[in-house]
């Protein structure tokens, strides 16, 4: 333990390393299964949640400061709270399980080891925000999460958890397990909505936000899924629990997900605040012990850092102090073999191809800057090209319709603010070359 | 070297074809037309069973065809115009008649760092088919057809792929196109993580919403368990590291005033 508490964060609660709370069933035999949660303490705080008034779970997230695990860090309770008390019109729950973002691979593996969390966590959520519907809108690419969830409710709905009159509580509540079509744009809240209402999946303008008009109009919350498997925890261990783990502002365990040049990728749960120090450690280091370059703290989305924000600490505020965002804690770490602009150009064609074309900003200005990139990185750029591609990122950075703009400008903001070099290099190298042989090098990062 | 896919296609232009509602009929037979009902009666509003709905389309015809969008415009008492417009702004829904299997190779930036860029070279070259093209007759057994994915979610596992939508983790060159080699001869490779591979039609059945192909139970109870998704836990079983205990008793915050 003292290995790893080497470089302890200052402000965290002390705690193990790891704190495994939401995948502390994965290692149990068929921890999917109703029979496996139900003798591992399953469903027991949905017995003290439908005793409770539903105001007091709010009041209990709330407390707790669970905050969403989607990426945005908003607090759970104070988005709940958002939604009316009077029953006028139906109330919805969504749930986001449209995991896309680039590096991000937390709430797939988190459905298929441990689907009941989740629908635990739906039944005290719909409770708490007087909603009778859920709808789980999954990734339709993530066919066996689909059809996991699809087995437990279907389990939930015989052992009297969903249905009517849930434990003769007199709540009820449908869940609907609805498979996407493959759009990265469905994971922002209001494209999905319209993407559930069986539209082209584009996002709304907000005001009015989903509390006020969200699916067909009615009374909606979107959380995102490990948001939502927090709560039985939270429910049954209380508000003072779930701070004693993370940070003040950040309470709580997560699940930080490892992949790239690691030499042990994987989901690593900890409490906000760990740092990429402590979590490689635990990861067993960088692969074949080659120097970190570059990672991500949370997708692609989250403007880049590198060997210098090694003790930053992973919560909201300390992420966005060092500059970037905690987003959904996907950490993608390369090594030095990897080319910065490769990278970059690599994650602005997926913005290209996955921007909705809604608004101009991002439609056309994804469309250039993936195309100045691949001019670059092909080795027919210009030190010109640089100041292109940032007063570009300029007129699409808050000037989009939805963050999808926003996140498509983080890595080549961040990668021309720490690797300008790298990209000036990529311009020198080519000036009066033979364009293959410069596009090799620019590759050279690719080879493994 | 560098990947320079393209993604500008023009598949998505609707043909000119006449609508043959005796044609249609066949291929849309009652029984497809209950299961679409079966899809509606799942949402508070209708119009939120397109989607699925495509998905059973697929799952007929193994494509969106213009007879399949027109069929759930009927359904759903929209424009064939609107069902068009959700055809074709997502992905999944082919405008081209899909292979039995459909692999899909992730090219996202670390899968393609990781060697993902390289997979789907190589099985390219293998099946002689670019982006969204078939090696072999569309459906027909043995018939292949390859795309290039976004991020699949798998990201621990790089560089991966799918093959009609199962995991295939932790992928090589070599081992990519022994399993593409073995689906061109009609054998199914087991994915790493997922249920037994079907046909892709079985898998647009099941995206609509239908688990009751051969073997559906099994599948749903398939492991998925995978060294990468239980490191953490695994390690901390080791170590025997805990999540703070909790109380015995919790008090629940009051009710707050109304204001």
């Amino acid at each position: 333990m003292s290995e790893a508490n080497a470089h302890e964060v200052e402000g965290r609660a002390a705690t193990n390393p790891l704190t495994p709370v939401l995948t502390r069933r994965w290692l149990s035999p068929e921890s999917w299964s109703l029979r496996t949660y139900e003798e591992l303490e399953g469903y027991t705080a949905l017995r003290t949640a439908l005793a409770a008034h539903p105001d007091q779970l709010t009041e209990l997230v709330k407390a707790a400061g669970l905050r969403g695990r989607g990426g945005a860090g908003f607090p759970s309770g104070v988005k709940w709270g958002f939604m009316p008390k009077d029953r006028s019109k139906p109330h919805y729950l969504v749930i986001n399980a449209d995991e896309g973002e680039p590096g991000t691979c937390k709430d797939v593996p988190l459905m298929m080891a441990d689907p009941h969390s989740l629908i635990e966590g739906c039944v005290i959520a719909a409770y708490a925000m007087r909603a009778n519907h859920c709808m789980i809108y999954v990734r339709g690419e993530a066919l066996h999460c689909i059809r996991r969830l699809h087995h437990a409710v279907r389990e939930a709905y015989s052992a009297g958890y969903l249905g009517e009159n849930i434990l003769d509580s007199g709540f009820d509540l449908d869940v609907v397990v609805h498979a996407g079509a493959g759009a990265y744009i469905c994971g922002e809240e209001t494209a999905l909505l319209d993407s559930l209402e069986g539209k082209r999946g584009q996002p709304r303008l907000k005001p009015p936000f989903p509390a006020q008009a969200g699916l067909y109009s009615c009374p909606t919350t979107v959380n995102n899924v490990e948001t939502i498997a927090s709560v039985p925890y939270v429910v049954n261990g209380g508000a003072d629990w779930f701070r004693s783990m993370g940070r003040e502002k950040s309470p709580g365990p997560k699940i930080f997900s490892l992949s790239g040049h690691v030499e042990r990728p994987g989901q690593y749960e900890a409490p906000l605040g760990t740092t990429l120090r402590e979590l490689l450690e635990l990861a067993g280091g960088m692969k074949d012990g080659i120097p970190l370059k570059f990672w991500t703290p949370g997708g692609s989305s989250t403007p880049l850092f590198t060997a210098d924000h090694l003790d930053v600490p992973l919560d909201f505020e300390g992420a966005t102090e060092a500059g970037s965002m905690l987003g959904t804690t996907a950490l993608m770490i390369f090594n030095e073999t990897v080319s910065v602009p490769w990278a970059v150009m690599k994650w602005t064609q997926f913005y290209e191809h996955e921007s909705c074309g809604k608004c101009t900003p991002c439609r056309e200005g994804c469309f250039w800057m993936a195309q100045v990139l691949e001019r670059m990185v092909e080795g027919r750029g210009t030190e010109e090209d640089i100041d292109t591609l940032l007063d570009v990122c300029d007129n699409v950075l808050g000037r989009s319709f939805c963050a999808l703009g926003d996140g498509a400008v983080s890595p080549i903001t961040s990668g021309i603010k720490y690797f300008r070099e790298e990209f000036r290099a990529l311009c020198e190298s080519n000036r009066g070359q033979d364009t293959t042989e410069a596009s090799e090098s620019a590759l050279a990062g690719v080879a493994r | 070297m560098t990947e320079q896919f393209d993604y500008t296609t023009t598949e998505h232009v609707v043909g000119p074809e006449a609508a043959d509602p005796a044609a249609e009929e066949t291929v849309f037979d009652e029984r497809v037309r209950a299961e679409a009902r079966l899809i509606v009666e799942r949402y508070p509003e209708s119009r939120s069973a397109l989607l699925p709905m495509l998905h059973l389309v697929q799952s007929v015809q193994g494509h969106v065809t213009a007879e399949g969008m027109r069929f759930c415009a009927e359904q759903l008492a929209l424009s064939t115009a609107e069902v068009n417009a959700v055809a074709t702004f997502y992905t999944m829904y082919k405008r081209q008649p899909c292979g039995q299997f459909l692999v899909s190779v992730c090219t996202n930036t670390l899968c393609a760092a990781m060697g993902g860029d390289e997979i789907y070279r190589a099985l390219s070259e293998e099946l002689e088919a670019g982006h969204e093209e078939t090696a072999g007759t569309p459906g027909a057994e043995g018939s292949v057809t390859l795309e290039h994915a976004e991020c699949l979610a798998a990201c621990d596992f790089a560089p991966v792929l799918q093959v009609n939508y199962e995991y295939f983790d932790n992928q090589t060159v070599a081992g990519a196109l022994e399993t593409v080699r073995a689906l061109r001869r009609g054998e199914r490779r087991s994915p790493t993580r997922g249920a037994p591979l079907t046909d892709f039609r079985d898998t647009e059945r099941q995206l609509a919403g239908f688990f009751d192909g051969p073997g559906a139970e099994e599948a749903a109870t398939a492991s998925a368990a995978a060294p990468e998704t239980v490191r953490g836990a695994d390690q901390a079983r080791e170590r025997g590291w805990t999540a703070p205990p909790m109380p015995e008793e919790v008090e629940l915050p009051p009710i707050p005033d109304k204001k």
